[in-house]
């Protein structure tokens, strides 16, 4: 719990997640021109886009902080194992991060003109998706946490990590939209944040470790 | 004897400079007699005409770009569980070849789409899953160059290896889904199952035979190019030690 108040309040993560996924959300139709029917189309595509690379971009703070003033390692001396240590690290960041994005998603749905029956499965899929995007990019965070500048490196690490969970979400998204049947990419989408959940902590924490010694 | 001796620098070293130049020599008269036969001695395919032989240089180097993944992911198992530094050397080693290979495949592979598909580019499971694996090498390399420590470099590679394994997979199923997704039934990808399986089934002998030495020719230079490479590796760590040692004592 003190964790979890400790990221709530580190920072600025959570209204700038939020500030750059309306800022990218308000650029695509700049970028690809306000045609209705084009917006319509790609709407799902780039809300979970958006929705990635904001939670990407707040990863750098995930672990840095706490490596800088030395309180990772008193975290991982501390009786807790350092593989729940990272979970509720993962979770506070998907609190702080993931969850806002989820609940604004709807309302950048509006600016891209998303089909009335999209918006469910956007939040829907946005919301069993995030979750692994926060696991997967602790991972990538801790991969990278004792380097000077690493934070271009871990995009380039973390970016192939997401691609399924890319790909089931904005499939479920795009085919809710368009009122297909969403069954398959949605088990899928829930098979890999499940499993995420479950067995990648053990890989950050073990990484963490190494990068402790 | 047992292939844990290996595990040993100097007899690592010893060994493949026996070994290697006789793997060059193979692997230049492999793909060489490869080649010459498939380009020269092979009539045209009857729907492709010559463009059919740029096979011989994509689908060998197609099979490696993945095999090479495979063996980084055993070298980096067998560095996490037996602690050998010539093992976590080898995938450092092996990556570059990989990654080169994963660009062989894609530009020929764009090179004979041009003619075939009618398109340099497209968004087919296989194509999109090859780019997906070139990222993770790309990956892969940069991290291996941006930690300082050998050690800890080693372990979190190794880490990323068996990680981006599974993701990779898993991206390749995505990837098959997604665009099955996008069309059905597309005939790009009838095209692609009949090149997939002209190598396996279809494709008549004449043209299998050079294609099996090209591929054998090509493990071959692999495996000569890996040795030859973890070689420099384990020479280029035995000077900075013994730099270290010198500062030290001067």
């Amino acid at each position: 719990m003190r964790d979890l108040r400790l990221a709530l309040r580190a920072g600025g993560g959570f209204g700038l997640g939020l500030a750059f996924f309306l800022i990218m959300t308000v650029m695509v139709p700049l970028s690809v021109g306000p045609q209705p029917d084009l917006l319509a189309s790609i709407a799902p595509g780039v809300l979970w886009l958006g929705a990635l690379l904001a939670c990407l971009l707040s990863l750098d703070r995930l672990l840095a902080l706490d490596w800088e003033d030395g309180s990772l390692d008193l975290l991982a001396t501390a009786p807790l194992p350092l593989e729940s240590t990272v979970t509720i690290k993962a979770l506070a960041h998907w609190i702080t991060t993931g969850l806002p994005l989820v609940l604004a998603a709807p309302v950048l749905g509006v600016l891209l003109n998303l089909p009335l029956a999209g918006f469910k499965w956007v939040v829907i899929s946005l919301l069993l998706g995030t979750p692994a995007l926060s696991v997967i990019g602790t991972f990538g965070a801790a991969l990278t946490v004792g380097l000077k500048r690493g934070g271009l490196l871990m995009s380039l690490l973390v970016m192939p990590l997401y691609m399924p969970t890319l790909i089931f979400g904005a499939e479920v998204a795009r085919r809710g939209a368009i009122g297909m049947d969403v069954q398959t990419p949605l088990l899928m989408l829930a098979g890999i944040s499940a499993a995420s959940i479950a067995l990648l902590p053990f890989a950050s924490a073990a990484v963490l470790r190494i990068n402790l010694r | 004897m047992s292939i844990w001796e290996y595990a040993n620098p100097k007899k690592f070293i010893t060994t493949t400079e026996r070994v290697l130049p006789v793997l060059w020599a193979a692997a230049a008269l492999c793909i060489g007699g490869g080649l010459i036969w498939g380009f020269f001695f092979t009539g045209d395919e009857v729907r492709q005409g010559s463009t059919v032989k740029i096979i011989y240089l994509h689908v060998p180097a197609a099979m490696l770009a993945i095999n090479t993944w495979v063996m980084m992911l055993v070298t980096s198992l067998v560095w996490l569980v037996r602690r050998h530094h010539v093992s976590a050397l080898a995938a450092r080693a092996a990556a570059p070849v990989g990654l080169v290979m994963t660009l062989i495949a894609l530009a020929t592979g764009a090179i004979w789409g041009q003619p075939m598909w009618g398109t340099w580019w497209v968004w087919d499971p296989r194509l999109t899953s090859f780019l997906i694996l070139f990222l993770f090498y790309l990956g892969y390399i940069a991290l291996w160059e941006a930690i300082e420590d050998p050690d800890t470099a080693a372990d979190l590679t190794s880490f990323l290896c068996l990680v981006g394994s599974v993701f990779a997979l898993l991206s390749r199923y995505a990837v098959n889904f997604w665009n099955q997704g996008l069309h059905q039934g597309a005939s790009i990808m009838r095209a692609e199952a009949v090149i997939g399986t002209d190598t396996q089934e279809k494709v008549s002998n004449i043209f299998f035979y050079p294609l099996l030495l090209c591929i054998i020719g090509f493990v071959l230079l692999f495996v000569a190019l890996v040795f030859y490479r973890t070689g420099t590796e384990i020479r280029a760590r035995r000077i900075k030690a013994l730099m270290a040692r010198e500062r030290v004592e001067a």
